[in-house]
């Protein structure tokens, strides 16, 4: 039997963690000398207030969704992929390589060598990690997390080594050229008679995210691969009784979901910067986790998850701009998020499901005298 | 190499070793009680800014350690309750908590000192001050010998010694007494205790804040110890998690994490000394791939090419009591 119905675990608790969070970060701010509902205000304004806020806001939920979606595709198969965050700096070395030195003449040449380019550094960034957990038993969250301080090294020195040009002090990549640049919304939107902000950094990969999240909706509930992956999240033995070999299946759900974070770089590296600067993935890598989380892991939850992510680290930006709150207010609001909705979830779960028993066993009260004549 | 640069290089390297040791062995305690703590670096973090503030405003570095601890037990207690009591990953609880430490003290710092996420640098009784053990200057002269005592041996905060005691301490305590089976006993077959009739929660939330106990005195180590003089955001850098990783490297055994502490903060010396490896070696070696060695080498290990590294057996794993 449920102990639940099915929109209570998918909207409701979701819904009452976020709140709970909302209400310790209200306790932080006024805490820090700030009006909770003033700094609400700025945030919401900063981020949804205007086209060039929204411009921003999606720019970060691109970010958010490739590395929330490759979080989540390993949850589903019990894996805990903690190092997005590297797979993503490693996708970022791909994108650089892929539009530094192939003459591209379009972007819309240059964008699917770079899907490719990134996705395969991400991907080859996560494969010794799953190799060693699935054929030597290495826990994956410590070896990813290790392969995260990895990549920061090998970026680190190869930036300030060898991808520098010469004769520049700043450790980063020289300039792209011009036809790989990605067209931002004001682009794409221009030729519809729609007039976007000219600064925002929102681009079309906005819009590879969003076929993305379609893509593994499909690979996760549609494929064989898919069903094969959520066995082995449900039960190693079950699904290797059912004749799944969890070896292979841990390998190409781990290399799956290093190229969908090394694909962010089309984002932030190809769209954005346009050169591969040190620490270009400011830590997105770790905001897929709480996103693949409060997005219960399903690819629609991940996208408004992402977008809400987005906003709050746009309208963090903002608050701090207008106001003596620092920026690391996010990692605050963050955290908590992280909290309720992933470590903590049982404290809402568990009285929500005894309220739903309680309900449940009240209208069948009366036929229990009947049963008991038997 | 002389004897003088020597003696510099592995004075660095106890004074690097030192958070790691302290943070090692706050590991060791819980994840040999079961918990999976990656929220290390955090609560090193938090004790840090708590122990730097509280000592910059009361003059002592003793209250300062005091407030460091608590503000760790805090932190712990979030840990317990989210993956004791009820349940949850214990992983997504250390993630959490390591992003807490990492924002809250810096809103902390620049709510109390608006000095850009930083303390006041601290002096005289606010920070820990380096001792000097007998006859160190009266020895200098005896060749070898004598430096080594004045310059290595001596010269250290009281908390490095503190450290150094806990290794054979928690030994000690983990080994041959009876919580210390327990306590292991948690971590391998918690349904085991159980039927003993000794409480897994309570053997937990021991360890946890035994855990935390040791992560608050790292953090006041890092930011209130001589030479350091205070909080800087961000200042663990990691640290945690290269505990993390020298506590896999020594396969859950203390006597092993000093070893593997002071090899990984030889390695952390040897990063602002590149001219020393050069000379030594006689190639010019990175400074990138001194600070991934410590991250490669436990890789290493955990692949299991060179012996097997295997934690304890109900690690990561909650409780449930059978009904």
């Amino acid at each position: 039997m449920e102990k639940m119905p099915r929109w209570a675990d998918v909207i409701l608790i979701p819904l009452i963690s976020l709140l709970l969070a909302a209400i310790v970060s209200a306790l932080v701010i006024a805490a820090i000398g700030e009006s909770p509902m003033n700094a609400l205000r700025i945030m919401v304004d900063g981020a949804m207030g205007s086209k060039y806020a929204w411009g921003y806001t999606l720019y970060y939920a691109t970010n958010f969704i490739f590395t929330g979606l490759a979080a989540a595709l390993a949850f589903h198969a019990k894996l805990f992929n903690i190092g997005g965050d590297g797979q993503a700096a490693l996708g970022g070395l791909g994108v650089a390589l892929v539009c530094l030195y192939i003459p591209w003449p379009h972007w819309s040449l240059a964008i699917l060598g770079s899907i490719a380019g990134s996705a395969l550094f991400g991907a080859a960034w996560a494969l010794i990690p799953a190799y060693l957990q699935a054929k030597r038993g290495s826990h994956i969250v410590i070896t990813t997390m290790m392969f995260n301080f990895m990549a920061a090294a090998l970026l680190n020195y190869l930036l300030v080594n060898v991808l520098k040009p010469v004769g520049v002090m700043e450790p980063a990549t020289g300039n792209f050229p011009e036809p790989t640049n990605l067209p931002n919304f004001y682009e794409m939107l221009a030729p519809l008679g729609i007039e976007f902000s000219r600064g925002a950094p929102a681009n079309v990969s906005f819009l590879v995210a969003i076929a993305a999240c379609v893509g593994v909706w499909a690979l996760i509930w549609r494929t064989r691969l898919g069903y094969q992956l959520r066995a082995l999240g449900h039960s190693e033995d079950g699904a290797k009784y059912a004749g799944i070999n969890p070896t292979r299946i841990i390998i190409i759900t781990m290399t799956l979901s290093g190229a969908l974070a090394g694909m962010m770089a089309l984002n932030n590296v190809m769209g954005e910067a346009e050169r591969l600067v040190l620490n270009a993935t400011e830590g997105a890598g770790f905001i897929g986790i709480a996103v693949a989380l409060m997005g219960r892991s399903h690819p629609f939850g991940i996208f408004l998850a992402a977008i809400l992510f987005g906003a709050l680290y746009q309208g963090g930006a903002i608050l701090s701009q207008d106001t003596t709150v620092p920026v690391q207010l996010i990692l605050v609001i963050q955290a908590l998020v992280i909290l309720f909705t992933g470590a903590l979830d049982n404290m809402v779960r568990m009285p929500l499901e005894r309220i739903f028993l309680a309900l449940h066993r009240a209208p069948k009260a009366a036929p229990t005298p009947v049963k008991a004549g038997k | 190499m002389d004897l003088t640069t020597l003696l510099q290089l592995l004075d660095a390297t106890v004074r690097s070793a030192m958070p790691l040791l302290l943070a090692c062995l706050a590991g060791l305690y819980s994840e040999k009680a079961g918990i999976f703590d990656i929220g290390l670096e955090g609560k090193m973090l938090t004790a840090a800014f708590m122990s730097a503030a509280v000592a910059s405003i009361s003059g002592s570095a003793w209250i300062g350690l005091g407030a460091g601890v608590g503000a760790s037990l805090l932190l712990s207690g979030i840990h317990g309750l989210a993956s004791i009591t009820f349940r949850g990953n214990q992983l997504i609880s250390g993630v959490a908590i390591n992003f807490l430490a990492s924002g809250i003290t810096v809103l902390m710092a620049e709510a109390w000192f608006a000095e850009g996420g930083r303390t006041p640098s601290l002096s005289g009784a606010a920070r820990f001050s380096q001792i000097t053990l007998p006859f160190a200057e009266a020895l200098r002269d005896v060749p070898v010998l004598g430096p080594v005592y004045a310059d290595l041996i001596s010269g250290h905060t009281i908390l490095v010694y503190v450290g150094f005691a806990l290794v054979p301490l928690t030994w000690w305590v983990l080994f041959r007494t009876r919580f210390g089976l327990r306590l292991r006993a948690v971590g391998e077959n918690p349904a085991a205790v159980d039927t003993a009739g000794v409480s897994v929660v309570g053997m937990r939330y021991a360890a946890v804040a035994i855990c935390a106990v040791l992560c608050g005195i790292a953090g006041a180590q890092l930011a209130t110890a001589e030479p350091a003089a205070g909080f800087t955001k961000d200042m663990t850098a990691g640290r945690g998690y290269i505990a993390l990783a020298a506590l896999i490297f020594a396969k859950w055994r203390p006597w092993y994490a000093l070893y593997a502490c002071l090899l990984f903060g030889f390695l952390q010396a040897l990063e602002t000394r590149p001219d020393v490896v050069e000379n030594l070696i006689g190639i010019k070696v990175q400074s990138q791939l001194l600070s991934a060695l410590p991250y490669i080498m436990t890789v290493i290990i955990l692949a299991g090419f060179i012996g097997k590294a295997i934690p304890p057996r109900a690690g990561g794993e909650p409780y449930v009591k059978e009904r």
